[in-house]
């Protein structure tokens, strides 16, 4: 079964045009409860005059901008109407980066791009940006909201994530370094060593949403009537020194190794 | 400013006690709904069948089964849930930091050296710099499991959540056609372009949506007519937390 576009456009980069389609990468799959009154019925919501409790109705209801405590300006359904901004089909791709250009912190929400007529111009532009190992940096407008993106190749198709905004995002060259005692040249060299064992591959297959399984299967056996009874949990601490702790890991993880 | 959530980073044997903060904030201007007296309104719930607002304590959680029918869930049956390694961020794995596709990522956030943690946060974070490396592990956050990876960046143990893989479709899932043979031309053409369009870093924009917006306000704001002030005693005195205070207080071992 494939996945319906949510959006389609154009990536502009000089005076080529390659027609895409856009479809979500990802799919949440958080597990989503309503709110419930006593009676097991769903909740329903109301605006209300903070004082009186009294119920005020949709065409009554304004908007406000809270400029300072107490203090609100009022804006009308027409001044909200002249912020939007002007509709168009245009992914604007004006510069390039290379792929660590970008912190992580910036990637909001990733969306693929699908051919949309012009196969020839699409893959040849995601082999490219394989090749060259850079992403686009984009910026379009859908539905009355203005985006900039990174422009991507994954396996030869194009990927176009929404990137947060400056004002969005503190980095870490912002804030000072952690105060205390520094570790001692040892101290690295074992903590290296340690780091190094534990060293592999990113292999996402390999995690699972074990939380999110258990909650789905204590639902369907509390559907079924029986509820299984959870026992509190219990946290552990361990208080060794830091040394030992390093060379204790160190140790244990090399008898690991001869064992396997 | 309470952190998202504390615990202990583990690698081999050594612990790590940590608060989580987070390093990304919304820029958007709130707009709040405001009554025709020009007094903010509040959001209330109430049952339908009898038609009275609802106190918390008299809302469950439900888990729609059927339509209509629910299995109610309580916070305690939720928090018993999660599973028990989930509590520490233990470290099992470190990976080259280039080797996470970005599709992964969800959220950005610092973690600040707890109780006297302050020599084995530095250790960990040496270690992993100078190996190039980040750590991976799963944990659990206000009731959601995350994959999260921990870098090593400008002396802070940064983190970010990250999305399971069964949250990231595949090309196959989506629909795309079948990778055709390309037109070695037309690549060259593309990289061309590339290359001639690189920039070294990434800037990133100013949200230019929400300037606009303020600065309508502003212009607003000077006709009186526009502007309701409510009276003093009903001002909520929630102050803003400024992000970037509460990290620099935290990172400096003053956050008590």
């Amino acid at each position: 079964m494939s996945a319906r576009a949510i959006w389609k456009g154009n990536l502009k980069l000089g005076t080529t045009k390659v027609p895409v389609k856009l479809y979500s990468a990802i799919e949440d799959k958080t597990v989503r409860f309503h709110i419930l009154d006593s009676g097991r019925k769903q909740v329903k919501q109301h605006m209300v005059e903070p004082e009186t409790g009294e119920d005020v109705s949709e065409p009554e209801i304004r908007k406000g901008y809270e400029v300072e405590p107490g203090r609100f300006v009022i804006l009308e359904e027409a001044d909200l109407e002249s912020l939007k901004p002007k509709a168009s089909r245009d992914i604007e791709v004006s510069s390039f980066v290379p792929l660590e250009a970008i912190e992580q912190q910036y990637y909001e929400r990733p969306y693929y791009l699908g051919p949309d007529g012009d196969e020839k111009n699409y893959f040849a532009l995601a082999e490219a940006l394989g090749n060259q190992e850079r992403e686009g940096i984009a910026h379009w407008t859908m539905r009355n909201k203005v985006y900039t993106g990174a422009l991507g190749a994954q396996d030869g198709y194009l990927v176009l994530s929404t990137l947060r905004h400056a004002e969005e995002v503190v980095s870490a060259a912002q804030l000072p370094k952690p105060a205390g005692t520094p570790p001692s040249k040892k101290e690295i060299e074992l903590a290296k060593h340690l780091v190094s064992m534990l060293e592999g591959e990113f292999n996402p297959a390999e995690y699972k949403n074990e939380y999110r399984e258990r909650v789905m299967e204590f639902i369907a056996k509390k559907a079924k009537g029986h509820a299984p009874r959870l026992s509190a949990v219990k946290t552990k601490r361990q208080t060794t020194s830091l040394d030992s702790a390093l060379a204790k890991s160190i140790e244990s993880l090399k008898k690991g190794k001869r064992a396997a | 400013m309470r952190p998202f959530w504390s615990g202990t980073i583990t690698f081999g044997l050594v612990s790590v006690p940590v608060n989580l903060y987070p390093a990304t904030r919304t820029n958007r201007a709130p707009l709040r709904m405001i009554g025709p007296e020009g007094e903010p309104l509040s959001r209330r719930y109430y049952s339908e069948k009898t038609g009275k607002d609802l106190e918390a304590d008299d809302m469950i959680r439900g888990y729609e089964i059927d339509k209509g029918k629910f299995v109610t869930v309580t916070d305690e049956e939720l928090e018993r849930l999660a599973p028990d390694k989930t509590r520490d961020i233990n470290l099992t794995l470190f990976v080259k930091e280039d080797s996470i596709p970005p599709v992964y990522f969800e959220r950005g956030y610092f973690l600040s050296p707890a109780g006297n943690s302050e020599k084995a946060y530095k250790l960990l974070a040496e270690a992993m710099k100078e190996r190039g490396d980040v750590g991976i592990a799963t944990f659990v956050m206000r009731g959601k499991e995350y994959p999260i990876a921990i870098f090593s960046d400008n002396s802070i143990l940064r983190a970010e959540t990250m999305r399971f893989p069964d949250e990231i479709r595949s090309v196959k899932q989506v629909g795309l056609p079948e990778k055709p043979k390309t037109n070695s031309m037309t690549v060259r053409k593309f990289e061309t372009l590339i290359k001639r369009k690189t920039k070294r870093s990434f800037k990133p924009d100013k949200d230019e949506e929400t300037a606009q917006l303020l600065k309508l306000v502003k212009k607003k704001e000077a006709n009186k007519s526009n502007v309701v002030q409510i009276k003093e005693s009903d001002v909520s005195d929630g102050k803003v937390v400024d992000l970037m205070e509460v990290l620099k207080r935290t990172l400096a071992g003053k956050a008590k």
